[in-house]
């Protein structure tokens, strides 16, 4: 019986393996930068480039930091979600506008409509490197404490939304 | 003197000229970047790709480099940003720990499967009767 069984179980297990494996998108890298204090920098203002943005005017909020460009296609799936969620005043969302023409970039803000507290423009996708961003959209929340607390590679989803950003969003603000 | 004060000017180059102009450190560069994976291509080199991220990182490279950086601080700065699955040679440590021991670990099985198995059959064997005189005789007969 036993050089039946001992097959079928090394079987199983391997199937298991394999079928995960199948599922799992090997595109997508988790971050080392989770549960680390997010990278200072200082960055001009979409609108307004004389203005200046730093992750440290933040502090004591959480917030998220939302990279698009208006070159990246599966920001324009997560756009009507961002505004959805821009109406409902929950946490305040920065737009960091990455490797764009700041003409590009504020057209598409004036064309969809612009669902940011703020926007800050990374011309030379300098700042995007430090948060280790290598596909656009990606969205990262950052605690009050100026810590990253979670990051999201590709686009928000309503499902990703409810389920693992607002939820963690309220329990940060709670702290 | 006058290349130190040039190099304030280089490392705010901006967007990314891809061709070097200094063929050193293009070629230092280019032997590091081979050790990078491209994370946005599938198991390609940053060395190799055409891809706009590696362009991006190849010239962090060499501003890097021409800022002094060593070849480990800039494999340490990726690390920092990217996380270990960008080395294509991935270092040993308590998180990888587990699949360098994996092949050892299963051969150590199989190697004990395999003795124990032996053994039982050795023991098989020995315990089976010796053929009688009488059978050995029969045997013989039925060969002729």
């Amino acid at each position: 019986m036993m050089r039946f069984i001992l097959p079928f179980v090394i079987f199983v297990v391997l199937s298991v393996f394999l079928y995960k494996g199948l599922g799992r998108d090997t595109s997508e890298v988790p971050s080392p930068l989770v549960n680390k204090a997010a990278p200072t920098f200082v960055l001009p203002k979409l609108s307004e480039p004389d203005q200046k943005f730093s992750p440290a005017d933040m502090k004591g909020k959480v917030w998220l930091l939302n990279v698009w460009a208006s070159w990246c296609g599966a920001c324009k799936d997560e756009h009507p979600i961002l505004m959805e969620l821009s109406k409902q005043n929950i946490v305040p969302m920065v737009g960091l506008d990455y490797k764009d023409k700041r003409e590009d970039g504020l057209a598409t803000l004036q064309k969809a409509g612009n669902p940011y507290t703020l926007t800050i423009a990374d011309a030379d996708g300098k700042v995007g490197f430090d948060y280790g961003v290598y596909g656009v959209p990606e969205t990262y929340v950052i605690d009050k404490q100026g810590v990253i607390r979670f990051k999201l590679i590709g686009a928000v989803t309503p499902e990703n939304l409810t389920q693992t950003i607002l939820p963690l969003v309220k329990e940060l603000q709670a702290k | 003197m006058a290349l130190l004060c040039l190099m304030p000017m280089f490392s705010h180059a901006g967007e990314a000229q891809d061709i070097a102009d200094d063929p050193v450190i293009e070629k230092r560069m280019m032997q590091l970047a081979e050790k990078v994976r491209c994370l946005v291509c599938q198991s390609e080199p940053v060395s190799n790709s055409h891809s706009d991220w590696s362009k991006d990182v190849r010239q962090i490279m060499r501003e890097k480099m021409k800022a002094g950086a060593t070849d480990q601080e800039i494999m340490d700065l990726l690390v920092e940003r990217f996380g270990k699955s960008v080395l294509f040679d991935p270092p040993v440590d308590k998180e990888t720990m587990p699949l360098w021991l994996a092949p050892f670990v299963l051969l150590v099985l199989g190697s004990a499967v395999l003795i124990y198995q032996l053994r039982k059959r050795k023991s098989r064997i020995a315990d089976e009767p010796s053929i009688s005189a009488e059978d050995a005789q029969r045997a013989a007969d039925l060969l002729k």
